[in-house]
């Protein structure tokens, strides 16, 4: 036998799936809404996504030299982090903030933790809310969209949940009429993060996402159904106060955080029952946020604190193993 | 209609394609035959023949020794001319009977017909013992042990398994096609010994041929073809009766805890063989496929036929193989040579050009879920490999791996390329070696 032979124990076969092809296919549906982003905010959109990816692909290089580690930015996970975080940012953002954040995202919300899957919270998240929280003002100063080709230029103004909670704060009732139309949120036409303004546009990359099998519906049906519900008690408790449900599911954040966001699997549970638990208290959380949190939006800090949960969740969500009655076994 | 099926597992591509068509072909005898004395789960038979000695075909050559053993027969007539360790499949080296044939391929008794209504079931099980029928799905467990059940036990359902949900291998398939006759009379004769109140085959809907066949055949009798989704593992013993039955094999029990017993279909043409002609499991079929040998075939085989007479009647390689593997792909055994010989349990001999060798670098795990989707047994694999993996033996045995059935669907859609179903063998030897010190 001139040849070497391969002895190993089985199975000899592979489905061929690996985590940069996983990683590859996120970023890929992630380009309708980067595009949408860009037609509606402009260069300043492109710069933001630009300088958070490379921002984040450079940290990751910097973090793995120093430790003496492989550089694996091939596998896409820190360009993932980047745009992420680029879609959670305002248009507006200055070049030093959106670096800042990429710095924050890739040293603290990961590498610090051992790099690709040791991070409990996820990286992207992590540096917007220590962003939100350091730079207040840049962080929420919002501009109106002015689509390419309209002459328009980026007007200073409130994110509809920003209007709904000024309002409420002030006469403790909803505005009496909001900027924008329903529609126009769920096409994009509206201030807000890069990535959270077309809700159409993260629907079509998530609907990608779930042919390729890479997002299930746990959590993102879970989340968004809860919001619905608990959104909805409220609203129909007291209209003149609480906006409707699909106010709440076509402004703000819950797109994205629902279907990008909470799915991160490095931070969500892994059992079934766990991701529907994970699912309804990022609901939960984010209504609560938004209705009585002083932060009109809540999406982030509910992900982060079901991220902090996760391992817990992890523990008591155990399948039922087949041939036995309760979970985690014993017959 | 949606057929019946088990909760996770895969869907890899099945391969079947280069020898689902063609015909069972008889082996010709090579020059020598090394017959192992261990072939079956249990323990190991003792050599009855010395040095020198002439055997005919069908002798016993081994003794079988305790009740979960049974006697090893010589698969030709011919010289014992050594008697010593060989590389066996399982990779090591064993004691076996090696066996240089005369050409005359003579049985040692005349062929006498028993007609099966003249027997009890007791004498049934004795001649399956005497035969060395073992189960022929890989696992080779001694078939007279599960015809045994104690009475407390009652089998209401007799399972028969034509699944073949290994990619690759068609042996069983054409075994139906075939041999459905000899199929259909150890079916039958296992019911007498049971006395099961319902009787099924269950089929992957993949071999429609096969379905269309035995219910043809089937019409008549009491016997139940059941269509099962494509899907593996579906062949597996828990996950067979979970289709068919709807019930769970207790965590730790056996599928007569649920009153069941399981049997391969070609286990069942065998045990037709023990009792009716009186013949011991020589030979079975394997199927000799995969992207290095030159014709794919279906071949009947003698126990004991070295993997290189068997590559050179399928025409030989298309290049040196960088994995010969005894089995299917999810559940088979690499092999460190040709010079290894078939036992009762080789399903298939698969040759992968080193191209085909899956070699990836495992990466860290992203938690991506896949194993838990995937995992037949509803475990968490990534779980308990990261516990096998650190040595930490009580929350290995916590997260139930002691129920892993192995079969390796974690391992193939995992994205990371971490070695799960390989990380949980360990842990579970782990937890098995602490059990035992425990006792001591």
């Amino acid at each position: 036998m001139s040849q070497q032979l391969y002895l190993s124990s089985s199975p000899h076969v592979h489905s061929g799936e690996t985590t940069p092809k996983v990683m590859r296919a996120v970023l890929y549906s992630l380009a309708p809404a980067c595009l949408v982003a860009i037609y509606f905010f402009g260069p300043s959109a492109l710069g933001v996504l630009l300088i958070a990816t490379l921002g984040c692909l450079a940290t990751e290089v910097v973090c793995q030299r120093l430790m003496g580690d492989t550089v694996t930015i091939a596998d896409g996970s820190a360009a993932i982090t980047g745009v992420l975080l680029a879609l959670n940012l305002p248009p507006t953002s200055p070049w030093w903030l959106t670096l800042l954040g990429a710095v924050i995202a890739i040293a603290i919300g990961k590498q610090v933790y051992g790099g690709l899957g040791s991070n409990p919270f996820n990286p992207a998240l992590v540096a917007r809310v220590v962003l939100l929280i350091s730079f207040p003002v840049q962080m929420t100063t919002w501009s109106a969209p002015a689509p390419l080709g309209s002459g328009l230029d980026l007007v200073t103004t409130a994110t509809p949940l920003g209007e709904w909670k000024n309002a409420v704060m002030l006469t403790g009732e909803m505005p009496a009429a909001m900027q924008g139309s329903m529609a126009g949120y769920f096409l994009g036409n509206m201030p807000g993060c890069i990535g959270e303004v077309s809700a159409l546009a993260l629907l079509l990359g998530a609907a990608y996402l779930l042919y390729r099998r890479i997002l299930t519906w746990h959590i993102p049906a879970t989340y968004v159904g809860t919001v619905v519900l608990l959104s909805g008690v409220f609203w129909l408790i007291n209209p003149a106060r609480y906006p409707s449900p699909v106010f709440h599911l076509v402004t703000g954040g819950l797109v994205l955080g629902a279907f990008y966001m909470a799915t991160d699997m490095v931070t969500t549970p892994v059992s079934t029952r766990g991701m529907l638990l994970f699912g309804v208290g990022c609901g939960v959380l984010t209504v609560l946020i938004r209705l009585f949190g002083g932060y009109p939006e809540g999406v982030s800090f509910a992900i982060l604190l079901m991220n902090a949960a996760t391992p817990l969740i992890d523990r008591y969500t155990k399948p039922r193993t087949f041939g036995t009655l309760r979970q985690g076994g014993g017959v | 209609m949606k057929l019946r099926t088990f909760k996770g597992g895969i869907h890899p591509p099945d391969n079947k394609q280069w020898t689902s068509h063609k015909a069972i072909e008889d082996c010709p005898l090579p020059d020598e035959l090394v017959v192992p004395l261990s072939q079956h789960i249990g323990a190991p038979s003792v050599a009855c023949v010395k040095v020198g000695q002439h055997v005919a075909k069908g002798q016993e050559v081994g003794s079988a020794k305790g009740f979960v053993s049974v006697p090893v027969h010589a698969s030709t007539s011919g010289e014992v001319v050594a008697i010593e360790n060989r590389p066996h499949p399982f990779g090591t080296s064993m004691p076996a009977v090696v066996i240089k044939p005369d050409g005359e391929d003579s049985w040692s008794y005349d062929m006498q017909f028993t007609d099966p209504g003249s027997l009890t079931q007791d004498e049934v099980i004795d001649k399956v013992r005497q035969a060395g029928v073992v189960g022929m799905g890989g696992a080779a467990f001694p078939a007279h042990v599960k015809m045994s059940p104690p009475p407390e036990k009652p089998i209401r359902t007799l399972l028969f398994n034509g699944v073949e949900c290994e990619p690759y291998l068609t042996s069983d398939h054409r075994m139906m096609l075939e041999e459905s006759e000899r199929v259909l009379q150890g079916v039958a004769l296992l019911q007498y010994v049971y006395g099961a109140e319902r009787v099924v085959i269950g089929i992957e809907a993949n071999k429609p041929d096969a379905i269309a066949l035995l219910q043809k055949q089937c019409a008549d009798a009491p016997v139940e073809i059941l269509p099962l989704e494509v899907k593996y593992p579906q062949g597996a013993e828990k996950q067979l009766i979970a289709a068919a039955t709807g019930r769970e094999v207790p965590s730790g029990g056996l599928p007569m805890d649920v009153g069941v017993a399981v049997h391969n279909i070609s286990t069942a043409a065998a045990v037709t063989d023990a009792v009716m002609l009186s013949r011991p499991l020589i030979e079975r079929v394997c199927t000799v496929t995969g992207s290095a040998i030159k014709e794919p075939k279906n071949l009947r085989v003698r126990v004991g036929m070295p993997l290189s007479h068997l590559i050179e009647i399928c025409g030989g390689l298309v290049e040196e193989p960088g994995k010969i593997i005894l089995g299917g792909p999810m559940m088979g055994f690499t092999q460190v040579g040709f010079d290894v010989p078939v036992i009762r349990g080789s399903s298939g001999l698969l040759l992968l050009r080193e191209e085909d060798v899956v070699k990836s670098l495992e990466g860290p795990c992203i938690r991506c879920a896949r194993c838990v989707q995937a995992c037949p047994m509803n475990l968490l694999p990534t779980t308990i490999a990261a516990y096998a993996r650190r040595n930490l033996v009580e929350e290995t045995e916590e997260y139930c791996a002691m129920d892993c059935i192995e079969c390796g669907s974690c391992s193939y859609v995992c994205p990371a390329s971490i070695p799960l179903v390989q990380s949980i063998r360990h842990g579970k030897a782990a937890v098995i070696a602490k059990k035992r010190k425990a006792l001591l």
